[in-house]
């Protein structure tokens, strides 16, 4: 009788701990796969819209209107960038704190991305330098930002995506900056890994179709 | 629960060994591709 009871025990708990383990390789590698479907489909629509004529005003909540190319990551990575931080957006690849400046203009082109799982579009992101370029597409223009920093905050430190870096929720902005935040460090979501960049030149899409000269480097 | 299916599993060792492990794999298959994305959302947090 006990040793059935002890038996029906350990066996429960070896099954607890398989399917725990089998949790953790949905979360950091299966997600992967679905993100990665749900990011080529965005991405593809995007090309599909711009080809089809110049959009209009702000991005619509959910859609892709962006691409972020960062060189330091890869030769060709590339991500499209979705409005919105919410998780459902996050799955299908970075992106864009509402309300935060678009692409190219005055105050803080913002985007949030996953480090672990979900496309790990973010999982490389403190490998970024100051001086790396951070190239962001739209349909008629490539804007180059350079990184100048790297920090750790809390979760909670939202003046990271201030129209000035560090400055007030509703404050002026003093340039045109670039924030990536991410999970940190990885496999948790204690801290927050913050790059900022500066825009060092926007360039139309009419006098270099094949983007700037800031995608062959690093 | 395991000796049991064990017990019941048919043929000689080598076919039971084989039927254990496409078992195995087949629960494995379901949770990940079919349970866990079902459930998704109802936890935090995401990394």
């Amino acid at each position: 009788m006990i040793r059935t009871i002890v038996r029906g025990l350990s066996e429960l708990a070896v099954t607890a701990g398989a399917v725990l383990l089998l949790f953790v390789v949905h979360e950091v590698w299966v997600t992967d796969l679905w993100s990665d479907r749900a990011q080529d489909q965005v991405a593809e629509e995007l090309r599909e819209d711009w080809a089809a004529g110049a959009p209009d005003g702000e991005p619509d909540f959910g859609q892709a209107f962006a691409f972020v190319h960062v060189p330091r990551f890869g030769e060709d990575w590339t991500r499209a960038v979705v409005e919105g931080t919410d998780p459902d957006e996050l799955e299908d690849g970075p992106g864009h704190y509402v309300g935060s400046a678009l692409p190219g203009e005055q105050g803080n082109f913002a985007m949030a991305g996953h480090r672990v799982g979900r496309g790990s579009p973010f999982l490389a992101l403190d490998v970024l330098a100051p001086g790396d370029p951070v190239v962001v597409e739209t349909v008629d223009a490539w804007h180059v930002y350079r990184v100048t920093t790297t920090t750790v905050v809390d979760p909670s430190e939202s003046s990271v995506v201030a129209p000035t870096p560090g400055g007030a929720a509703n404050g002026g902005t003093t340039g045109a900056f670039l924030t990536m935040t991410t999970c940190h460090p990885k496999f948790s979501t204690r801290e927050r890994l913050v790059v900022h960049g500066e825009l060092e030149t926007s360039v139309g899409k009419d006098v270099v179709p094949d983007g700037p000269a800031a995608l062959e480097e690093v | 629960m395991y000796p049991w299916i064990w017990r019941h599993l048919p043929g000689p060792l080598a076919v039971r060994v084989t039927t254990a492990l496409v078992l195995v794999l087949a629960v494995a298959a379901l949770l990940l591709f079919a349970v866990f994305p079902a459930l998704d959302g109802l936890w935090e947090p995401r990394l």
